[in-house]
Parts: C-alpha cells; sequence; structure tokens
C-alpha cells in the first residue's frame, strides 16, 4: 500500500532535483518572467501551476480510487483559513515586489542570478522577524477561522472530489483560454533569450 | 551580444523554455511521485527556516533556545539534516543542470538593466523578508501549501493562492521591483 513514506536522503535528492529541474525549463528562475503574470502579460506561471495541480490530484484520486494509496496517509494542511489569507498576501507582495517566491529563488540563484540570493537572505530575516515577534498573539492568528468540519472540500463541505476535479479541470482550460488572450493583447510570454539577457525597462514597464 | 557577461551565455546555445503544458504536466508527475514516495508534497521555506534555527546556534544558541518558535527546532540538535533539506538541495542541483544544459546559465542581477543594481538588491530583500514572514504566518508558501496543498483538494491552499495572485497583482502595480 502507497506512499512509503521514506524520508530519506535519496528520495529528497531526487524529487528535488526533478523539482528544480522542470522549474528551471519552465523559465521559473527569471524574476522577469514570474513577475511577468502579474503584469498580466505572461501566464506561464499559472498554466503551469494549475495543469500541475490537476495531474497530481487526478492522479492521487487514481491511486486512491484502485485501492493501491491509503487515503488518509497524505499530508494535507490544516484549514486555519485566516492564517492561509494572510500568508498568501505576504508571500504574494514578497514574489511581486522581490521577483521570486521561496522555492524559485533557489532556481534563480542557480541559474547564476545574485539577486536571487539577496531574496533568499531576505527570507532568513523574515523568518528571524517572525520569531521574534511569535508569541499569544501571532499564535491567535494563526489559529483563527479554522473550518472545524475539515481540511478538505470533501470532509469540510461535502463536495465529492470528482466534482472538484470536474472544477479544476474548468479552470484550468479557463486559464489557458483567457491567459492566452491577455497575452496575445499584452507583450506576451518572456523568452528564454529574453529571460538570459535580464529584465530590462522594455520588459517590466 | 559584445558585453563580457554575456559570453557565458553564447558559449552554448539557448534553448527556449519548455512550453506551459509540458513543464505543467512533468511538475505534476514530479509531484505525483513526490506523493506516492513521501506521504507529502514538495516545498521549500521548510528547509530555510530549519536553516534559520541553525544559523541562530550558531549565532546566539541562547537566544534560539529560549525562542518559543525556533527552540523546540534545535531541541533534539542540528535541524539541518531532514528530507526538505535534501529536497532543495536537490532543487538547486536540478536547476543548475538544467541552466547549464540549455545555456540559461548567466551570473548577473537580473533587472540591474531596469531599475539599476541598488534598487535591484534591495526589493530583492525586501520582497524575501515579505515573503519569508508570510510563509511562516501561513505555515507554508506557494510550493509548499499552495502547489502540493491543492493536489491534496485542501481548503488553505486555495485560499492561499487567492490572496497570493490578488496580492501580487495590486503590489506589482504600487511597487516596481525590476
Amino acid at each position: 500500500m502507497l506512499p512509503f513514506n521514506d524520508a530519506g536522503l535519496w528520495s529528497g535528492l531526487l524529487c528535488g532535483a526533478l523539482f528544480g529541474f522542470v522549474l528551471e525549463s519552465a523559465g521559473f528562475g527569471s524574476p522577469c518572467k514570474l513577475t511577468a503574470q502579474f503584469r498580466l502579460s505572461d501566464w506561464s506561471v499559472f498554466k503551469v501551476m494549475f495543469t500541475a495541480i490537476v495531474v497530481a490530484a487526478v492522479g492521487l484520486w487514481v491511486l486512491r480510487l484502485a485501492g493501491l494509496l491509503q487515503a488518509d496517509a497524505l499530508f494535507v494542511p490544516t484549514s486555519f483559513v485566516a492564517a492561509a489569507a494572510v500568508g498568501g498576501v505576504l508571500v504574494g507582495a514578497g514574489f511581486a515586489v522581490g521577483g521570486y517566491c521561496p522555492g524559485t529563488s533557489v532556481v534563480g540563484l542557480f541559474s547564476g542570478r545574485l539577486d536571487a540570493l539577496v531574496f533568499l537572505v531576505g527570507l532568513v530575516l523574515g523568518t528571524v522577524a517572525f520569531a521574534g515577534l511569535y508569541g499569544p498573539a501571532i499564535e491567535h492568528l494563526m489559529s483563527l477561522g479554522e473550518v472545524a468540519a475539515g481540511d478538505t472540500f470533501a470532509t469540510a463541505f461535502g463536495i465529492p472530489d470528482a466534482v472538484m476535479l470536474a472544477l479544476l479541470g474548468a479552470a484550468l482550460v479557463g486559464v489557458f483560454v483567457l491567459g492566452g488572450r491577455m497575452e496575445r493583447a499584452r507583450r506576451g510570454p518572456v523568452t528564454a533569450e529574453q529571460a538570459v539577457a535580464g529584465a530590462d525597462e522594455a520588459l517590466t514597464h | 551580444m559584445t558585453s563580457p557577461t554575456a559570453a557565458t551565455a553564447a558559449s552554448r546555445p539557448v534553448r527556449p523554455f519548455w512550453p506551459p503544458l509540458a513543464a505543467g504536466i512533468a511538475l505534476g508527475l514530479v509531484l505525483l511521485l513526490t506523493f506516492v514516495l513521501t506521504g507529502h508534497g514538495l516545498g521549500a521555506t521548510g528547509a530555510s527556516t530549519r536553516l534559520t534555527a541553525w544559523l541562530g546556534t550558531e549565532v546566539a544558541p541562547q537566544a534560539t533556545a529560549a525562542n518559543a518558535y525556533l527552540g523546540p527546532m534545535v531541541e533534539g540538535g542540528n535541524p539541518l539534516p531532514s528530507w526538505i533539506s535534501w529536497q532543495v538541495l536537490g532543487v538547486a542541483l536540478g536547476a543548475l543542470a538544467s541552466a547549464f544544459w540549455a545555456g540559461r546559465f548567466r551570473v548577473q542581477i537580473d533587472g540591474a538593466r531596469s531599475v539599476g543594481s541598488g534598487r535591484r538588491l534591495l526589493s530583492a530583500l525586501g520582497g524575501g523578508l515579505l515573503a519569508g514572514f508570510g510563509a511562516r504566518v501561513a505555515a507554508g508558501c506557494t510550493s509548499g501549501l499552495g502547489l502540493s496543498g491543492a493536489a491534496t483538494l485542501a481548503i488553505a491552499a486555495f485560499v492561499f493562492l487567492a490572496t497570493f495572485f490578488a496580492a501580487g497583482l495590486l503590489a506589482s502595480r504600487l511597487v516596481r521591483g525590476l
């Protein structure tokens, strides 16, 4: 019965190396390409993320239906809705201003970008600031708005997984159609040549 | 292409990025493999938090041990050896291999040409700070909570992705980071 629950060095290196290879191949080491999602001129971030979410979610669903995967053995984040919302705002703002999210800053650094190293220093300092302020007030914020009934749409609201997957599939088509339309109306996706040359006035304005 | 910094890129032809659909399918399969192997998804800030705790024990051991957030993390000794640390090390190696193979490795301050080096490094530092703090509030980042959580159809993941996008749209109109 899956999962293997492997917490070892080799599975970490393997999953990480594949993750890093794919992220760099998608262009996600380039802060110019990443932030173009927020300028709505390059929808690669949402296209890649939504496709990956649908592929992985459908895969997990099929494995579970086939009786190969133990359903309650997977890690599901707790539904602390307020914490997720506040954290999402801060990580989104940090992404737009700094040009990376935490994972892609590692990809940026290892494709030669020194600004990504500085982003990583900021990441550590932000963690220090959080630890310094950590106390009852932050703990209260973090546990706010928990959906008591459950952590997934199925357990909390009774929406069957198959319905959620169908909705996600529809959203995925929407992202490709709407995103493609907006890309054509604007500058369009940042190419590898442009990304390697680095952000310039014309690309980021 | 006469500038000396272009030499590293020019030594190998720059290959195009993968189309988003192909990259997304590949990323989804890697995420699925990770769930099957480990029971959880991919992440990033788990490692940077452990790195912060380890740096704390090197710089200010007593304050770190007494801290309510980092203290429990260093109780059992060095917090660095852990699956998420190996995974992030793997991300670094995988990105390096891909960037070199595809002629996309180039040492630069990306954004120096658009806003200047000083301002670019400041925006990178400020953005990192916001993201580092935010990821601790949400107990996850774009990879760990947004991507991996959404694959398990978790409510918190979709709330995170929605406010992440809204704040990013707004912030990119108010502040020019690069």
